[in-house]
């Protein structure tokens, strides 16, 4: 029993620890558990009051039992009242359990936000920092609405204690995070500014977090902050080790106050005023000059301090991407670090050159360390550090030393971490097409790619290898032989087999001249691969079989007997079973002319971007995407998805299936929009469609509804794109009630003038929804973006979608747009987690026949469980597991929250890999609902 | 920094600090994710990895683990500093403080915490004034002997 050190000592508090870590099992801690909670409600209930101090042991105990991973649904009204004691310590016991458990049970939080209140008002500060320190925990939007005009006054008042101005800075902080509408800037602003100036450091380090995260997001109302940070910087950067006392940090003289200042820097550009900008740089110097000189102890912690102000010194220098001479001494020093015997160090070098290799004055002094990035990339014994070397190299690659990294990169990949491989084969997929002078190196790397890592090349990455090849006919013949030889290997991956089979049935003519290659030799070797393969594969196979037949009639025979057998024409699989058979008919019927037409050679492929780069980018971030990311996007050119990004086979069925209307309708390519059978890779993010298909269409008055459907199961992502304009948007709903941002982006380099919005609501809608906003500034400068919040109210159920009227001139043409606002029924849901009896018991008393709702389709995106689940959550319904009999089906559930009603709805999806078909079916507790959900979702899978 | 979390090198969490609004169900997944991750890392690796779209930092002292998750333009090596700052203050305040202390006192493990650091930023850096400000408030505390003293014989 160790002694209870400082402090107030509750000895029940620490008996009852004690008596927890001595439980053997699980069990018997669940069990002293719930005597313990069985005792103390007892306590809370009981009819004598209780002190002060047995309240506090109370709580405190019930938080410990929360901290330990339990449930507790009473004891916040002791806390409470914890809060309006006298004496400190039940007050902070309090604050503390308010902090962890926070509970938006409305009348709680009025009582508590009282409570701060007076402690707020109190003038002692102890009890205004616990008040600040709680708001700052909780950082509710209630708080925010009670708190966030008074703190900005406490922040500035001259009479101000200094620790309270600390608390009070990061309590705005927080506050301005969670909810930036309700921190209104004003004169305050002007003065937190000068905080920078402040005597205490520790007020200044403070409020620094609040000035750049303020300064963000409104450049200039806090331009003036650049020069007081300046000079900050450059006091503490020529002080002697010793000057700031306590803010010394080993040897290092205010290290996170430093780090600060220069991140602050990084929101704005180089400073404008001579002066200014010559007192920065020197600064700069310094701290790359420091780095030089011997280290004044040899505590880690002394050369991390150091390096932290140098590593963000070298981000500054990066932002600012002016000053040649720095950017070099950086690079040098980072190439130092490379060979350091810290890993964390040759880490972030790592990273830091990342970065460095994009400026112009920096990317050759980046690539003479090539041989030592290739050297950690081989014996690197971390895994994030190797990582890191791979970016690296990736970023410094360019037409001179491509072959030598992109061959480096490939004989990793061999061993390279299952966690990394996808990215690293789509980074060599990109260099290798980058950067290829001639396109047989280009068609080597790639089938190097597929026979090292075929697992992990995606859909993407074969189609593009398809596109380049029929693209360009130097390399066609080149492209045929290699894939015939790589064929041979006993055991080729099936993408080898895609390619193989696609490739040979375009260009198999151009090496059958040789007998070792002859016609049926390259059927024969294509055919002895089949049986191994899935059924998009060899349908794929099929297609280049009829091919086959057109490009070289002596193997007709043969095919056709192969078409012919029970195992193709009689496939159970209905894809397979239709080519087989169409193929075998139009082989038989059609005259050589009519074959030679609808066989033809496929047609190039527009040029368009690589859609690898897309991929790319989606494999980096599950979780939310931000604007920013879009405008990356964007960046990296507009049409990255953009357009419809066929695959090669639907192109080629479009072109061969000419005759019948086939029931799969989208293998005709018909829908150009529909991205074949997203790749089933990347752990099924909720980004699964963010950088879909943007449609460029001219602007007219007409409604534009594209985007609209691309929204139902997700909230952010750009509603419309065309040359001169991107709209994005970002929404969040709770209840009945939304809030929608809009971001317009004027993409061109003119400005928009007269740009008005107008959002309305047709018919019916008026009634249903409630949509309010304010109008938006008149002129859009060219490469700026605006922003629009609308709030929104769910009055009733609803079918219809708002309508975004926009209108600006651009070089004095009248441009005029309308678009679907995608503002859908479920965005109002609430899930319901139930499980399967109660499920089924409302599945059932749903059973009016106009309650349901059903439709079977076909499936027109991805089946994979994972892109599926993902669409479902995004629909926001509670998914839920272990209701349906069948583990393949999807159950969801949900109430739809709208201000006149509640509307239950269940939904049942019944997916046929098989058929590629689905059975999709809402009962819901109003009729109009369910119709409106199953129009909505049957569109979506 | 968006969180901030102590644990053992048994996975038992000892201290959660939450500097963003998450439920208690992602509060959980992403505590069970991260203490396994680092748990299994080995001991000459690099304190910093990537996971999700955040940067974790992670320091092991002892039989605990610091680990704080940062954003994409925080700073790394400042951060591992942050940690080693907030072992000196638990360190001083307990006087050579080890895991035990932590557990039986979490409340001051907080409180310290919150003195340090508010709204995931250093708010002072200064060991001086932190622990200034955690004895001032030990002070204000009336010791109700009362109270112990019978705890103390019901006890033993």
């Amino acid at each position: 029993m160790p002694a209870v050190s400082k402090g107030d000592g509750m000895r029940g508090l620490a008996v009852f620890i004690s008596d927890i870590r001595n439980c053997k099992s699980k069990e018997a801690e669940i069990k002293r558990i719930n005597k313990e909670l069985a005792n103390i409600r007892s306590k809370f209930k009981g009819d004598k009051a209780l002190d002060g101090y047995s309240k506090k042991k109370y709580v405190c105990k019930l938080l410990f039992i929360f901290l330990l991973g339990h449930d507790i649904d009473f004891g916040h009204m002791e806390a409470v009242n914890l809060l309006s004691s006298n004496k400190y310590t039940e007050k902070q016991i309090g604050y503390l359990f308010i902090s962890v458990l926070v509970n938006s049970n409305s009348e709680l939080i009025r009582l508590i936000n009282n409570a701060i209140k007076n402690d707020l008002s109190s003038r002692n500060p102890t009890f205004m920092c616990l008040a600040l320190h709680c708001i700052a925990n909780v950082g509710s939007r209630e708080m925010a609405e009670a708190f966030a005009s008074e703190i900005p006054r406490i922040l500035v008042a001259g009479d101000t204690m200094d620790s309270v101005k600390q608390s009070a800075a990061l309590c705005l902080l927080r506050l301005y995070k969670t909810s930036p509408d309700l921190v209104l800037m004003g004169e305050w602003t002007s003065r937190v500014v000068h905080l920078l100036n402040d005597q205490h450091m520790g007020v200044v380090t403070a409020a620094i977090s609040l000035i750049t995260c303020l300064s963000q997001k409104n450049p200039d109302e806090f331009k003036t902050c650049v020069s007081l940070a300046v000079s900050r910087l450059s006091r503490i950067v020529s002080s002697a080790s010793t000057d700031l006392q306590d803010y010394t940090y080993y040897f290092v003289p205010a290290p996170w106050l430093s780090c600060k200042l220069l991140r602050l820097l990084q929101c704005y550009p180089p400073p404008e005023d001579g002066a200014v900008k010559g007192r920065l740089v020197e600064c700069l110097e310094t701290i790359l000059n420091k780095a030089q000189e011997p280290p004044k102890s040899k505590k880690v912690q002394h050369s991390n301090a150091k390096n932290a102000i140098l590593f963000e010194a070298i981000s500054l220098i990066i932002h600012y991407d002016s000053e040649p001479n720095l950017l070099v001494r950086a690079c040098n020093q980072l190439g130092q670090f490379l060979q350091h015997r810290e890993t964390n160090l040759r880490y972030l070098a790592l990273e830091s050159m990342c970065t460095l290799a994009s400026s112009e004055f920096s990317h050759e002094a980046v690539k003479t360390h090539i041989e030592t990035v290739i050297n950690a990339l081989k014996t690197e014994r971390d895994v994030s550090v190797r990582q890191r070397a791979a970016d690296l190299l990736y970023a410094m690659c360019d037409r001179s030393n491509a072959k030598q990294i992109v061959a480096e990169m490939l004989s990793y990949l061999e061993t390279a971490d299952y966690s990394i491989r996808e990215e690293m084969v789509l980074k060599v997929a990109i260099l290798a097409e980058k950067y290829a002078i001639d396109y047989s190196w280009y068609v080597d790397t790639i089938l190097n790619l597929i026979r090292i890592a075929g697992d992990y090349v995606s859909e993407e990455v074969w189609y593009r290898v398809i596109q380049i090849v029929i693209n360009r006919d130097d390399v066609q013949g080149y492209a045929a032989k290699t894939v015939f030889e790589a064929l041979q290997a006993p055991a080729c991956h099936e993408n080898m087999v895609k390619v193989g089979g696609y490739i040979l049935g375009e260009f198999g003519n151009l090496i059958a001249g040789d007998p070792r290659s002859s016609p049926l030799v390259q059927f024969n070797l294509l055919h002895s691969k089949f049986h191994l393969c899935s059924v998009p594969t060899r349908a794929l196979l099929l297609s280049a079989y009829i091919k086959f037949i057109n490009l070289f009639p002596e193997t007709k025979a043969t095919i056709q007997e192969v078409l012919r057998c029970d195992s193709q024409i009689r496939n159970s699989d209905v894809e397979l079973q239709q080519r087989a058979v169409e193929y075998l008919k139009l082989s038989s019927i059609a005259s050589t002319d009519v074959l030679a037409t609808v066989l033809e050679e496929m047609p190039p492929f527009p040029e368009r971007e690589s859609s690898i780069l897309a991929k790319l980018k989606k494999k980096k971030g599950p979780g939310a995407v931000s604007v920013t990311e879009l405008e990356d996007s964007k960046r990296e050119g507009g049409e990255l998805n953009g357009g419809g990004d066929r695959g090669p086979d639907t192109a080629a069925m479009a072109a061969s299936n000419t005759s019948t209307p086939s029931p799969s309708a989208d293998l005709l390519g018909i829908r150009s929009a529909a991205p074949v059978g997203a790749a089933p890779s990347s752990a099924g993010s909720l980004l699964v469609d963010v950088f879909s298909e943007a449609g460029p269409t001219a602007p007219s008055a007409a409604v534009n509804d594209d985007g609209f459907l691309r929204f139902v199961c997700k909230n952010n992502g750009v509603l419309f794109e065309n040359q001169l304009l991107q709209i994005g948007i970002k929404s969040e709903y709770r209840q009945n009630l939304g809030r929608m941002y809009l971001f317009y982006g004027n993409k061109t380099s003119v400005q928009f003038a007269s740009f008005t919005t107008t959002v309305s609501c047709p018919g019916e809608l008026q009634s249903q929804l409630n949509v309010q906003t304010k109008p938006v500034e008149p002129l859009v400068e060219g490469g700026a973006q605006i922003q629009q919040v609308l709030n929104i109210e769910c009055l009733s159920d609803f079918s219809e979608a708002p309508l975004l009227n926009i209108k600006f001139r651009y070089g004095g043409a009248l441009q005029n747009l309308t678009l679907k606002l995608p503002v859908t029924i479920n965005k109002f849901f609430q899930p319901t987690e139930m499980s399967s009896h109660d499920f089924f018991q409302r599945w059932k008393q749903l059973s009016q026949p106009q309650q349901e709702a059903q439709k079977i389709f076909k499936a027109n995106h991805s089946m994979d469980t994972e892109v599926l689940k993902a669409k479902l959550l995004g629909l926001g319904t509670a998914l839920l597991d272990n209701v349906d009999p069948n583990p393949e089906n999807y159950v969801c559930a949900g109430v739809i929250q709208t201000k006149s009603q509640q509307v239950g709805c269940l939904l049942r999806l019944e997916p046929n890999a098989q058929a590629q078909m689905y059975r999709l079916t809402l009962r819901c507790s109003k009729d109009s609902v369910s119709r409106r959900l199953c129009e909505l979702l049957a569109q979506q899978f | 920094m968006q969180f901030m979390l102590l644990f053992s090198r048994q996975g038992k969490l000892r201290l959660q600090k939450w500097y963003i609004p998450l439920s208690d169900k992602e509060k959980k997944k992403i505590t069970r994710e991260l203490v396994q991750t680092v748990l299994a890392r080995k001991p000459k690796m690099c304190s910093f990895l990537e996971w999700r779209d955040l940067k974790i930092v992670y320091k092991r002292y002892a039989s605990l683990y610091f680990c704080c998750a940062i954003e994409d333009q925080d700073n790394e090596l400042i951060t591992l500093e942050i940690i080693h700052r907030y072992v000196e203050l638990l360190d001083k305040y307990f006087g050579s403080v080890c895991e035990l202390d932590i557990i039986f006192n979490f409340e001051k493990a907080y409180f310290i915490l919150d003195e340090f650091l508010l709204g995931g930023e250093a708010q002072e850096t200064s060991k001086k004034n932190v622990l200034k400000a955690i004895e001032q408030a030990d002070l204000l505390q009336e010791y109700l002997w009362g109270n112990f003293l019978a705890d103390l014989i019901t006890w033993s």
